[in-house]
């Protein structure tokens, strides 16, 4: 029954999130905040994170490819596909659910048990529209935005560690990166991180905005958000292949 | 003003107001006194609408919440200012941008006159040059002047107030009273004070509601409330020997 019950909260929720903002201006001015906050304030993990992937990715598919009569410039695709795929769009949601879900929980959250929330509520200004709305179209936007990136320096990875290794060589890995390239696959990773932009922000804040209690149930409702927004990643990676690839 | 007619709430089964009756007059300073857990706090909140009552109305100089449209509601609560227990500034903005806030989201002024109204309400409240400091920067006391001048930043017609001085030394708190006053007599503003503090209700208690158990205990102004025979709220009151003290002198 709970789990209904939760249902509900969270659509009815979403419904008072998605109302036209009180004042456009406000607006705004909000978003580019949450824009810079939790889409450029991330650029850096992703970096790292996908620098390091792609190098380990391409000594990983190196490794693996132990018949000689295989190309070498497979190494490249396989690191592009990976990458391009599942890695950028999926994994990097998921590290993004623990880093910037977690912070929307908490900030939210902590606005509910000190009052604040209530305080917004009381001046008539609609709280749940204020307060998520911004962080959803922020990360909604800018999540392409950090799949586009992790991708590219992804490959940076691959092509820094392949050929210092020694495992391929520029001119073979690069071969493979423009091998029957499939322009698709971009718009299918493209659309999952919009899904994604929309499940790291609105599960956190469905959290954060109900929590009661103290700091205690703060950092419950953090870590609770990032489980569930995990789950629901990967219910969705699941269900947006099977329909894209049927 | 505001009245209140047989207000009831419960929570989870547990009655906490039980049908309590009250009317709080514009000009004056209003306070609602009691012991914690007496529903003091449930009371403010359900008037403000932050708790939805199960029984009862309560009205806004004549008009029922319960059957405003939402877009009275709206406009209703733009005329309600709220000092919160803990101050509830956003701590992600300056002293200035607090009281700017309902400023920027309501109105249509210029970046001049929010500046100059921003002013005005920090110099009400005594709070110059805190202009550019956050809320973890600045006192206990100074956030709740901070709070006050949120409150009243958009000229709002009824004050409410929770606990305006808990966790205050004894010289801010008469402070904080006294500006608390002065408003609500500058502005000719409904204010309602949530407190058990005995220094403010002596201080500024113009018309004292004792809430006991969830019920309306006593109700009165400042100069009755040591003479009551009421054994409650004599028991809430004469808690401090202080005030035992005076009783004494006066009675000599």
């Amino acid at each position: 029954m709970k789990i209904f019950e939760s249902i509900g909260d969270y659509c009815i929720l979403m419904a008072k999130v998605f109302k036209k903002p009180q004042k456009m201006s406000v607006f705004w001015e909000h978003l580019l905040k949450e824009i810079d906050k939790l889409g450029v304030g991330s650029m850096r993990i992703v970096m790292i994170i996908s620098i390091f992937m792609g190098g380990i990715l391409t000594l990983q598919v190196s490794y693996n490819l132990t018949n000689p009569f295989m190309p070498k410039y497979l190494i490249g695709l396989g690191n592009r596909d990976t990458l391009i795929l599942e890695f950028s769009s999926t994994i990097l949601a998921l590290i993004l659910a623990g880093k910037v879900g977690s912070n929307i929980a908490t900030e939210i959250g902590s606005m509910r048990v000190s009052e604040q929330i209530d305080s917004l509520d009381i001046m008539g200004v609609n709280s749940a529209s204020y307060l998520i709305l911004p962080k959803i179209i922020a990360c909604i936007l800018f999540n392409p935005v950090l799949y586009i990136l992790s991708v590219a320096t992804g490959i940076i990875g691959g092509a820094i560690v392949g050929p210092v290794t020694g495992v391929v060589s520029m001119g073979d890995y690069v071969e493979g990166l423009v091998h029957t390239f499939n322009p698709f696959y971009v718009t299918f990773s493209f659309i999952k991180s919009l899904v994604f932009g929309f499940i790291i922000a609105s599960v956190p804040a469905y959290y954060g905005y109900n929590v009661r209690g103290g700091a205690l149930e703060v950092g419950k409702a953090s870590t609770d958000s990032v489980v569930l927004s995990s789950i629901f990643i990967l219910c969705a990676d699941l269900i947006i292949t099977q329909l894209f690839f049927k | 003003m505001i009245e209140v007619k047989n207000i009831k709430k419960s929570f989870q089964g547990r009655e906490v107001l039980k049908g309590i009756d009250a009317t709080f007059m514009p000009g004056q300073t209003n306070l609602i006194i009691g012991q914690s857990g007496s529903g003091k706090t449930v009371m403010l909140k359900s008037i403000v609408g932050i708790h939805e009552v199960d029984n009862g109305s309560i009205l806004f100089d004549g008009k029922e919440v319960a059957t405003m449209k939402f877009k009275e509601r709206q406009k209703l609560r733009q005329e309600i200012g709220m000092v919160f227990q803990a101050g509830a500034l956003f701590d992600s903005m300056t002293v200035a941008d607090n009281i700017r806030f309902p400023i920027d989201m309501f109105t249509n002024m210029t970046k001049k006159e929010k500046d100059m109204r921003v002013d005005h309400c920090i110099d009400m409240v005594e709070l110059e040059n805190a202009h550019h400091l956050f809320p973890s920067e600045i006192s206990g006391g100074m956030q709740k002047r901070v709070a006050i001048a949120r409150a009243i930043s958009l000229e709002p017609k009824y004050l409410f107030c929770d606990e305006p001085n808990s966790g205050l030394d004894p010289v801010t708190s008469i402070v904080i009273d006294k500006l608390i006053q002065r408003i609500t007599r500058d502005l000719k503003i409904t204010t309602v004070i949530n407190t058990h503090d005995m220094n403010s209700v002596m201080e500024i208690g113009e018309k004292i509601l004792f809430l006991y158990q969830g019920e309306k205990g006593w109700e009165g102004s400042s100069s009755q409330i040591l003479h009551v025979d009421n054994e409650d709220l004599n028991r809430f009151i004469f808690a401090s020997n202080i005030l035992k003290k005076v009783r004494a002198i006066e009675t000599k």
